[in-house]
């Protein structure tokens, strides 16, 4: 018995007759139960035509996809005898098209998407397709794309049923109609679960895709545009101005009337279901972190970086496997070490994204310890130097670099040198370690960049200074955390 | 007194490792006028003055430098944004960067050289015009210019490298030589 009550006895008539699936008939009676949907449409079918004729027994069988038994179109005509607005009504939907055989008509406001494209055949070849893909996942997210001219059929629908109800002194609004997607998603998610062995979550990092598209019937939007312009402008990247974001705001703006009289007033049944235009498989990025020392990396190719090391984060796209073990990380990460020795890593270690953002972050407020070499292009004792020890955060301005400003925006930053220590060498030379806040330019604090690092080593000391070597000591930042040996 | 060294440096300075000198002699025809174009490997050009330009030689003293002109145009007004400097006024080999005015009255004008969107130019030669005498290559240099990417290679088509502007040098110092020579000569005879 399907929970459906008198009052939508009108819609089931009306709908049935326009060929409409069961399916989206139940939809337009704000049947809200995941398990009816899940029935087949032929079982369905009878159901409705029971309930249509009162009770269980009385009709005769009617085959689902027959076209609807003349019985019931006689009941409509002696209903339709006094009241001709009804018949009109009727009339706009469309009541002809008889298929030879056993065929099925595709429903004209779904398309098929709920017909045969939510059953196990053609969930099985989804299933198929997710296999030849080859990911490792424990669930998945199912996103399915649907053409943009369902909007438009399930409002023209809409509107004529709003009409008809009205009549009858019932109201019905957009809202109180199941969304199409949502019982698709009802009827091929358990399905979709049973085949591939895994349960569908919504926060699953593996999606399935599919795109459908239905050609025959991608002119139904078109009328849209004359009415609505504004929401069909032309943009250079979209193929066409008939998105379904596009299409839902116009759907919104334009009125009732309107509508109804631009719209072809005859819901062409489709002649067949919608088309798969592409079902794919992706999963979201993964991460993994270390620790390295290497020659490059982000301090230029000429500076060394000593100490604990760089920290690193890897991004992996689309993945086919998302899980790594910390041991089959170790065994990477010894193997890495072993292969070069141009670069060692420490730390390997799985991260979420939220890590690496706060990473990045990090970075801004953290310090650096360098040690540079110095050379002075006039003679200097160990009085000249030792005042450097005594400056507490220094704060410089310092312009774009010029030897980075091709790739970066001109601008002037400050950045502080929170201390330095001296070690005098000789007259023309002397080592210099510095900790600074993150992003300064240590290069150009010695040698001033042009006068654009101000103050720079060479104001200091008033005299020109220029850098013979420039080691990282450290970077303190705290992250990737430290593994066990 | 302590008689400080100052040591010539053994190993390249930061300006000859990292960018090339290119020049233009005798710019816009007017003698002796040389620019000296740094041009980095990143392909960013900073605009200086040669050696052997007037205002370098001793003696001169700068009254006045001014980055106006023309009535419509400062280049002090130069605004770049982004990484791709869009805004930046774009100049021709001939285009004007500044105008500066000597104490003895003469007047100079230094020009870009090259093809190029000018990013910035030096506003500390404004507060201490003796910066650009006595650092032209590093403090005092005047403009920076970004060339656009396709012309790149191109930029140094219409200048010299340090050898023939060496030459060019040398071969005005000779001429100069056998003009005092020959009058010289000419007065010993009359």
């Amino acid at each position: 018995m399907l929970p459906l009550k008198e009052k939508d006895r009108r819609v089931v008539q009306m709908l049935l007759s326009a060929r409409c699936c069961p399916r989206c008939i139940l939809r337009f009676c704000s049947v809200g139960i995941q398990a009816t949907y899940r029935l087949s449409c032929k079982e369905l079918f009878t159901e409705l035509h029971k309930f249509l004729n009162g009770d269980e027994d009385k009709s005769k069988e009617v085959e689902y996809g027959q076209p609807p038994c003349k019985k019931m179109r006689l009941q409509d005509s002696e209903k339709n005898d006094s009241d001709s607005e009804q018949n009109g009504a009727v009339k706009l939907l469309s009541n002809e098209c008889v298929l030879p055989g056993d065929e099925v008509q595709t429903c004209s406001v779904c398309l098929g998407i709920l017909q045969d494209l939510c059953e196990m055949d053609f969930v099985k070849k989804v299933c198929g397709e997710v296999d030849s893909a080859g990911y490792h996942f424990n669930n998945l997210v199912f996103s399915v794309s649907l053409p943009p001219q369902l909007l438009v059929r399930e409002h023209a629908t809409w509107l004529l049923v709003k009409q008809e109800v009205g009549q009858l002194g019932n109201i019905l609004m957009k809202d109180d109609i199941l969304q199409l997607k949502e019982v698709y998603k009802w009827i091929t998610h358990p399905l979709l679960s049973e085949e591939l062995g895994v349960p569908v979550d919504g926060k699953s990092l593996f999606e399935v895709s599919v795109v459908f598209a239905h050609p025959e019937t991608d002119g139904d939007c078109h009328f849209l545009a004359t009415a609505c312009r504004e929401c069909f402008r032309p943009t250079k990247n979209k193929q066409s101005v008939f998105t379904r974001m596009a299409v839902m705001k116009a759907l919104e703006k334009i009125k009732d009337g309107d509508f109804l009289q631009q719209f072809p007033h005859q819901l062409e049944p489709p002649k067949r279901s919608c088309v798969v235009q592409e079902i794919q498989c992706s999963h979201n990025s993964i991460y993994v972190a270390g620790l390295n020392f290497s020659s490059s990396g982000r301090e230029d190719v000429d500076v060394r970086a000593l100490g604990n090391g760089r920290p690193f984060a890897i991004e992996l796209l689309n993945p086919r496997r998302a899980s790594f073990p910390p041991k089959e990380l170790k065994e990477l990460q010894q193997k890495i070490n072993s292969s070069t020795d141009k670069i060692q890593v420490r730390d390997l270690q799985m991260v979420t994204r939220e890590a690496i953002v706060h990473m990045k972050e990090g970075e801004e407020e953290k310090t650096k310890s360098y040690s540079a070499l110095i050379w002075t292009e006039k003679a200097i004792t160990k009085n000249d130097i030792d005042f450097l020890q005594d400056l507490q955060d220094l704060k410089l301005d310092q312009k774009t670099p010029l030897r980075v400003l091709h790739r970066r925006p001109l601008a002037v930053r400050t950045r502080v040198i929170h201390s330095m220590r001296v070690e005098y060498i000789d007259l023309h030379h002397f080592r210099l370690y510095l900790k600074t806040q993150a992003g300064t330019y240590v290069k150009e604090f010695v040698h001033g960049d042009f006068g654009r690092t101000k103050p720079n080593l060479g104001t200091l000391l008033n005299m020109t200074t220029d850098i013979l070597e420039l080691d990282v000591e450290s970077v303190d930042v705290d992250w990737p955390p430290k593994l066990d040996e | 007194m302590e008689v400080e060294e100052a040591q010539a440096q053994t190993y390249p300075s930061m300006v000859d490792r990292y960018f090339r000198r290119w020049y233009k002699t005798d710019v816009k025809g007017k003698p002796c006028e040389d620019h000296c174009i740094l041009h980095h490997s990143n392909r960013i050009c900073v605009i200086t003055l040669a050696e052997s330009h007037p205002l370098l030689q001793s003696g001169k003293e700068i009254k006045n430098i001014s980055y106006q002109i023309s009535a419509n145009c400062s280049r002090l007004q130069n605004k770049v944004s982004g990484k791709s400097k869009r805004g930046g006024q774009f100049l021709t080999e001939l285009a004007p960067l500044c105008r500066i005015l000597c104490s003895d009255g003469e007047e100079y004008t230094i020009y870009s050289c090259i093809r190029g969107r000018l990013l910035e130019v030096n506003e500390n030669i404004l507060q201490d015009p003796r910066l650009l005498q006595r650092k032209p290559s590093t403090e005092g240099y005047v403009a920076v210019v970004l060339p656009k990417f396709e012309e790149s290679k191109s930029i140094t088509q219409g200048l010299i490298n340090q050898e023939q502007y060496q030459d060019i040098i040398s071969s005005r110092h000779k001429t100069t030589a056998e003009v005092a020579g020959n009058t010289d000569l000419q007065e010993s005879q009359s």
